[in-house]
């Protein structure tokens, strides 16, 4: 697991080092962060037990959905994690479920 | 225009963004990886209490993260190994997982040209979600720091301490309660995912980019291996500088 973890993360950052990327590729590396990131979100809020569901015992999809409220008008990040956590910890203990 | 090869940009930085020394650049970095470590804590702590719970003893748990250091990763080894799946799915299914590796380490790159391969490995092994976010945004306001790979090392170490401290907590929380995946605290991620990339969408392309790979991620989450989150992030990745190209091109 250590050597494949490694194989993912040197081989490109020692590459993109040495040779010079296309102006191309390089606009297109802007937008990795967001769509890795929302990729990893959306399935954990919409489908938090494998099952697509809007239901209001998903606190997982609530919380996410006013944790993105909170970071779009503050714009700072610690404020969202705590202010995520304690919106999907209350939301779980009024609405139960998963 | 699209062919001729380029450095990263030069972005004009006020000198007080440019640390004086490796010292306040390593300081800066840790600084700033601060609320990313908030939301890391109960992650380490669940795999952790998840691993001690699933039978793993205390050495192998904190060895694989001393040694791996891939939250998600390993919660999904963990699980593997639980399940006696064959050693070289375990090592193809890791591989899959940390693909998105590979797009973080293609972005960094070019910032961290000037440095040799002694340097480099480090860097490899210490890179996560949470310091490349980080690093990134620094790399990019600043592109004249010199120290910028210390900044990186405040961040990563930072981070590697903490996972190993969390996973320490999880093994002794594991052993007084049982079924930490009850929990839900790996909702820690998703806030911290949010408050990193909510604030990065600016403009129509970005918004379009995180849409669509939001979206394709949820139609696509029943594919193995998280394949679903790669094809999500590449689509992502083509309509979003599609779109720039367009707007671009409209003036």
């Amino acid at each position: 697991m250590m050597g494949v973890t490694l194989l993912t993360r040197y081989p490109l950052l020692a590459l993109t080092g040495r040779i010079a990327l296309p102006q191309r590729v390089f606009a297109a590396l802007r937008f990795v962060p967001v769509a890795v990131l929302t990729a990893i979100c959306t399935p954990a809020m919409f489908t938090p037990s494998g099952e697509f569901t809007f239901a209001l015992e998903n606190a997982y999809l609530w919380a996410g959905l006013l944790a993105v409220a909170v970071a779009w008008l503050s714009r700072n990040l610690l404020l969202t994690i705590v202010a995520g956590m304690a919106f999907f910890f209350v939301w779980r203990w009024v609405a139960g479920g998963l | 225009m699209a062919d001729r090869k380029i450095l990263p940009p030069k972005v004009p930085v006020p000198s007080s963004t440019v640390y004086s020394g490796p010292r306040s650049a390593f300081a800066a970095g840790a600084r700033d990886t601060f609320p990313l470590i908030v939301g890391a804590i109960p992650f380490g702590v669940v795999f952790g209490a998840l691993a001690t719970t699933s039978g793993f003893p205390a050495w192998a748990t904190l060895a694989m993260s001393l040694l791996v250091f891939a939250g998600s990763a390993q919660f999904i080894g963990i699980g593997l190994i639980a399940q006696h799946v064959a050693p070289g799915l375990i090592v193809f299914t890791t591989l899959v997982v940390n693909l998105r590796h590979m797009l973080y380490a293609a972005s960094l790159g070019p910032y961290l040209r000037y440095l040799p391969h002694r340097w480099l490995i480090p860097i490899a092994f210490w890179l996560t979600d949470e310091t490349y976010a980080v690093t990134i945004r620094r790399f990019q306001q600043s592109s004249d720091d010199v120290y910028r790979h210390w900044y990186f090392c405040g961040s990563a170490l930072f981070m590697y301490g903490n996972w190993q401290l969390c996973t320490a907590i999880g093994i002794v929380a594991g052993r007084q309660i049982g079924h930490a995946a009850e929990w839900g605290l790996d909702f820690a991620m998703v806030a911290t995912f949010i408050g990193i990339v909510v604030p990065l969408i600016k403009g129509r392309p970005m918004l379009l980019c995180a849409a669509v790979a939001g979206i394709t991620a949820v139609a696509a989450h029943g594919l193995p291996h998280q394949l679903g989150l790669m094809l999500a992030a590449v689509l992502g990745i083509a309509v979003g500088s599609f779109a720039e190209r367009v707007a671009r091109a409209r003036g």
